[in-house]
């Protein structure tokens, strides 16, 4: 599956409160509404720069903090393709999986906002076609790979009936 | 070989001779999910469609937004209700208390598997359980299932040796690692607390130790059962519960820290991430707005009470709001016994009822424009206390009420 859009650059350690802010809580069992706010806390301009299928592509520890599931799922609701970081926090990186938004784990270091990105995830490639660089993603693990392809977990969980690795 | 605690848990849970980098599927004893992520996980079970198997084993809690302050919430805080009812989980209301702390006073043991769809469900590590923050979905179907799977985490044996100095609490104990690890320092790893200090630490001071473990990254914070457990859980009625957990002496770690807590001065985090740790000297005379004391990582009675030991015959300093938040009903209670409510109240303080209070940025204390606070909470990061133009500082209890009376970031040391 090729994806192509725009990067969004951000830095390091962007907490699930710069991605869905907490004075936001009580949008939270109204997504569509919810989404319109993504990233706000970290750049209070994005929704108005970011077009269905651009990328996000951040530094290390993306997605640090709470638990909140709505961080992925509002991401994935305005529009994400996908988020390429160096790394990401640990329960986040489950709930993209889990909730079907592509994380890709790649050294962004080359990657500017604007540049236009071509994701192939079953090569695992991420194609910088402004710069002319290719950079090469870290495998996802095979399990959640799996509960990728299936289109979330619940999808997994409904076809399976179980869970089984 | 020998196994890490981690791995003895998650081994038995699975039936599986478990380490570290395994992936496996474990039995769960013990699920909680709270107000703001059980509507999702609520929606995503019906939409799995399945019975649900271990509606015994689940509890809802309403502690983040509670009292409601917004019908989308009133309704989202019904919708839990029903749910809960409906399955036969239990239901706990506004005014019960933090998710961590009730889980902690009445349902998990140690040596249990617990999972929870809140990042600070780290804390029953304190106990010396195996709990872990998940999202909405993957309590969802732990729900539904009764299992999950894991993949079993690398180990970092933290060694706590000496004894804290006057002033020095847990939380800057556990402040000091993250500031050294940093805010990803232990990603996906479990932290081991071991030492003479950690043998030597009440329950209490474990559970404000496991609880910031998810702040350096880590999937869990655990600390051997021993007699400290056993008589936490006694006076709780639950001595039955106890049982004890240690690691094997053979077991292999990724990593050792050490760190000697007899040298360790009182600590800060400041703005905007955890790990922007600064010794009190560093930030001393920092005008405070707001002081905050309560949360699932300091709302417990010893907390209250270093707070109400300083705070007793002073005055919040004018111009300054001094919340506290006693972080259970049962802490309530043993506060208002001992005088301690009395006292914050003299004072000066608010006190509200039992919850999560200001920390999550949704009601009882939102900061203004440029206002500083600090608190006793585990994050301070932007926008999390309800306005991304305010900055959060976190300290102990003693820091913080020592702070309330000077009006600005004070070192707790000289009112000690």
């Amino acid at each position: 599956m090729k994806m192509v859009g725009r990067a969004w650059k951000f830095g390091d350690d962007i907490s699930t409160d710069h991605i869905t802010p907490g004075r936001y809580y009580h949008l939270r069992s109204n997504m569509p509404e919810l989404a319109k706010h993504v990233m706000e806390d970290a750049d209070p301009d994005f929704m108005k720069k970011f077009r269905p299928g651009d990328f996000i592509v951040a530094g290390k520890n993306f997605g640090m903090g709470s638990s909140r599931e709505h961080a992925p799922l509002a991401l994935k609701i305005a529009g994400v393709s996908a988020v390429i970081a160096k790394s990401f926090a640990r329960i986040f990186y489950r709930n993209a999986i889990n909730v079907g938004l592509p994380v890709l784990i790649a050294d962004t270091d080359s990657i500017d906002s604007g540049d236009e990105l071509e994701v192939d995830l079953g090569k695992g490639l991420v194609v910088n076609r402004t710069k002319g660089i290719e950079i090469r993603v870290k495998p996802i693990p095979e399990v959640m790979l799996k509960i990728l392809h299936e289109g979330g977990l619940v999808s997994y969980v409904k076809k399976h009936g179980d869970i089984k690795i | 070989m020998g196994k890490t605690i981690a791995e003895k848990i998650l081994s038995e849970k699975s039936k599986s001779d478990a380490y570290a980098g395994d992936i496996v599927v474990a039995e769960i004893d013990q699920i909680a999910l709270q107000d703001g992520t059980a509507p999702l996980a609520i929606r995503q079970l019906m939409e799995l469609g399945t019975e649900v198997r271990a509606a015994d084993r689940t509890h809802f809690f309403v502690d983040h937004a509670a009292p409601s302050p917004r019908r989308e919430l009133s309704n989202d805080q019904k919708f839990i209700y029903e749910f809960a009812k409906k399955v036969g989980a239990d239901f706990n209301p506004p005014g019960e208390g933090i998710i961590h702390q009730i889980m902690v006073e009445r349902y998990v043991k140690p040596g249990d598997l617990a999972v929870g769809a809140d990042s600070h469900t780290c804390t029953y590590g304190g106990i010396g359980a195996f709990s872990t923050g998940m999202g909405s979905t993957d309590v969802a179907v732990a729900i539904a299932l009764g299992k999950n799977w894991f993949r079993v985490p690398e180990s970092f044996r933290v060694q706590l040796d000496g004894s804290l100095p006057k002033g020095v609490f847990a939380k800057d104990v556990i402040l000091k690692l993250i500031g050294d690890l940093g805010v990803d320092g232990a990603t996906y790893k479990a932290l081991e607390f071991h030492g003479e200090c950690a043998e030597n630490m009440t329950v209490e001071e474990r559970l404000t130790i496991a609880n910031m473990a998810v702040e350096c990254g880590a999937k869990a914070g655990i600390f051997e059962s021993d007699e400290n457990t056993r008589k936490f859980l006694a006076e709780l009625g639950r001595e039955g519960d106890f049982r004890e957990v240690k690691a094997d002496e053979d077991a292999e770690y990724e990593k050792e820290i050490y760190m000697d807590v007899s040298s360790l001065v009182p600590v800060v985090s400041k703005p905007h991430n955890v790990d922007n740790v600064a010794e009190i000297s560093e930030v001393e005379g920092t005008e405070v707005n707001q002081v905050y004391i309560g949360t699932c990582t300091n709302g417990r009675l010893s907390d209250l009470e270093v707070a109400a030991r300083i705070l007793k015959g002073r005055k919040v300093k004018e111009g300054v709001r001094l919340i506290v938040v006693p972080a259970s009903r049962r802490v309530y209670l043993q506060a208002l016994d001992k005088g301690l409510i009395r006292v914050f109240v003299e004072a000066g303080g608010m006190v509200l009822n039992p919850g999560c209070g200001p920390c999550v940025g949704i009601h009882q204390g939102i900061l203004a424009d440029g206002e500083v606070c600090i608190s006793t909470q585990n994050r301070n990061f932007k926008g999390r206390m309800g306005n991304p133009n305010a900055e959060i500082f976190l300290a102990s209890p003693a820091t913080a009420a020592a702070s309330a009376v000077k009006g600005y970031i004070a070192d707790p040391r000289e009112f000690l």
